[in-house]
């Protein structure tokens, strides 16, 4: 039974929200923004299970004195310390919620994304270093692109911006149409096993 | 100045016709027109429209010239109304003659999905044939995938070395169709780590898919006889943040130093910034996404990568069972016949037949 209720709802919801698709009528969009609703609470309550989470385990890592520690008190007094200022001075534009929020947050989080440059550049000379047929292609293809994207590139060959550019739009484009093809089958085929009751392992497995 | 009217006249839009806005929820009525004649002379068209049985006209939008339709999306589906379009030159307005009586109503099909169902019904019976057809137990054939035999061995690595394994679910909420995958993969890693009795952190971004990887990990705990070693510890939920989590899971990458990573879900821009991190801590890394931009990240990074569909066949490949075997094949015969559309497709085209056309397709 434990097995038998998620399965039978998630047939229904299934089922029915494949019919909402179809189906432009009030009624059906209705539906459609209620179980989205739904989706919403659910989300709400999770993210209560989450955050105790959270606080579980860094607080069990402070009491047992584990490696880093210290980390794990900078993340509490943070979490705690942002949801009193957002709970007592609201979440306005002009609010020490969003001074904190953009001065603080938004700059550590465009730092970490700046060293995407450092690690693509990592990534590349791995990549390109030429061992293998494959690699060497990479290599190629990648040369040609690079050069023929940068301004001194026509410089070179007046046609090595349009050979540059058809790499892109043909071989690539055509690979990664191909690519596509697959993931939107497998999308349908996930989604239909799992309506279907074909898929379990989301509850543990087969019986 | 009579004479000065007829010099400067406009011709006014021709045609007008009025219908209820087909595939809709309702309260949406299209207009369509013929150009008028001096349509490269005047300023725009302006849309009126009479509420029966009410016949005053008012002014409901305008669309600049060389447009021939306009969308009233403010319509009440028990009324009934009649528009006029008049072509506007400087301070002159020359009306049409009154549209038909049009009543707007919701559909209860959408055709211009038609093909989307067609799909999935013919999808349907492919699943089902193959399905049963592997219940009968006939041997059905699926080829070799590395990334997915790598898994024994990655799992194995981390028990020997006594170090945990990480396993990212993407950072896609649980909407994502690669998210579920995920958390299908995770069912069968997890199966494999009670097995071994080695450590497992589960990263998560999203606090449903949180809720939901937690179970997947308990359940396989249990299913294999072991729910004594599951451990709350081993799922855990980071931050909403996107580089915030990037963040966490390097760190969580460079203090625990996991032995093997699994990146496989939806993953953005900073897929890079965690494969990187994990390829410099000397981890085995298995990923997979049906990211197209994300991909060549994880090839040029991790040891072995699920491209695209091959992360949805994951699940059926490494619990070998039966039906969901049945259900790859449907999946192949699927793409085959999508192949063998294309191939019609493109031949029709070099004969100039438009048969999308010709089946009314939108």
């Amino acid at each position: 039974m434990k097995r038998r209720i998620p399965l039978i709802i998630c047939f229904s919801i299934g089922i029915l929200m494949i019919i909402q698709f179809m189906i432009p009528h009030p009624i059906s969009s209705e539906f459609g923004s209620t179980v989205n609703k739904w989706y919403i609470v659910l989300a709400a309550f999770a993210l209560v299970l989450a955050i105790g989470n959270l606080i579980r385990h860094h607080s069990t890592k402070i009491r047992r004195k584990n490696t880093n520690w210290p980390y794990s008190i900078v993340t509490l007094a943070s979490m705690v310390a942002m949801s009193i200022i957002g709970f007592a001075g609201g979440v306005d534009p002009k609010s020490l919620y969003q001074t904190i929020y953009l001065n603080v947050l938004a700059p550590l989080g465009s730092t970490m994304f700046a060293l995407l440059a450092y690690y693509m550049a990592s990534a590349a000379y791995r990549s390109f270093r030429a061992r293998s047929l494959e690699a060497t292609l990479l290599l190629a293809a990648a040369f040609i692109v690079m050069i023929g994207f940068m301004p001194f590139g026509q410089y070179i060959s007046p046609r090595l911006p349009a050979f540059a550019e058809w790499i892109m739009k043909v071989p690539n484009m055509a690979s990664q149409r191909g690519i596509m093809f697959g993931v939107a089958f497998g999308s349908i085929a996930t989604a239909l096993k799992i309506i279907l009751g074909i898929e379990r392992s989301w509850l543990g497995g087969k019986k | 100045m009579a004479f000065l009217l007829l010099i400067f006249s406009i011709a006014p839009p021709t045609n007008i016709t009025a219908i209820d806005k087909p595939n809709d929820a309702g309260s949406a009525i299209v207009i369509k027109w013929g150009l008028s004649e001096d349509d490269e002379a005047i300023e725009k068209y302006v849309i009126f429209r009479s509420t029966l049985p009410d016949t005053m006209r008012e002014k409901i939008g305008s669309i600049i010239r060389g447009n021939n339709s306009f969308e009233d999306d403010n319509t009440d589906d028990k009324k009934q109304y009649i528009y006029i379009v008049a072509a506007v030159k400087d301070d002159a307005t020359f009306y049409s003659t009154p549209s038909d009586i049009v009543q707007s109503s919701p559909q209860f099909f959408n055709t211009g999905r038609t093909n989307i169902l067609v799909c999935i019904l013919v999808f349907i019976i492919l699943l089902v044939f193959f399905v049963q057809r592997a219940r009968m137990g006939k041997k059905l054939f699926v080829r070799k995938i590395p990334g997915l035999d790598a898994v024994e061995e990655a799992v194995g690595r981390a028990t020997e070395m006594g170090k945990p394994i990480l396993y990212v679910p993407g950072l896609g909420d649980i909407d994502w169709t690669a998210t579920i995958a995920s958390m299908n993969i995770l069912g069968e890693v997890a199966k494999k780590i009670a097995r071994y009795d080695t450590p497992i952190i589960v990263a998560n971004r999203w606090s449903v898919v949180y809720t939901v990887s937690k179970e997947v990990v308990r359940e396989a705990f249990i299913e294999e006889g072991r729910p004594d070693k599951f451990k709350e510890d081993y799922v855990r939920y980071l931050t909403e943040a996107q580089f915030g989590f990037a963040a966490a899971v390097n760190g969580i990458m460079l203090r625990e130093q996991p032995a093997t990573n699994f990146f496989i879900g939806r993953f953005w821009a900073e897929s890079l910034i965690m494969a990187e991190t994990g390829t410099q801590t000397g981890a085995i890394q298995i990923a997979g996404s049906d990211s197209v931009l994300q991909l060549p990240f994880f090839v040029a990074s991790c040891d072995y990568t699920l491209i695209g569909e091959e992360l949805y066949a994951a699940s059926a490949y490494l619990s070998h069972e039966p039906l969901l075997m049945g259900s790859l094949k449907a999946q192949d015969y699927g793409k085959l016949i999508v192949f063998v559309i294309l191939i019609l497709f493109t031949l029709l085209s070099f004969f100039d037949i438009d048969l999308l056309h010709l089946l009314g397709v939108q």
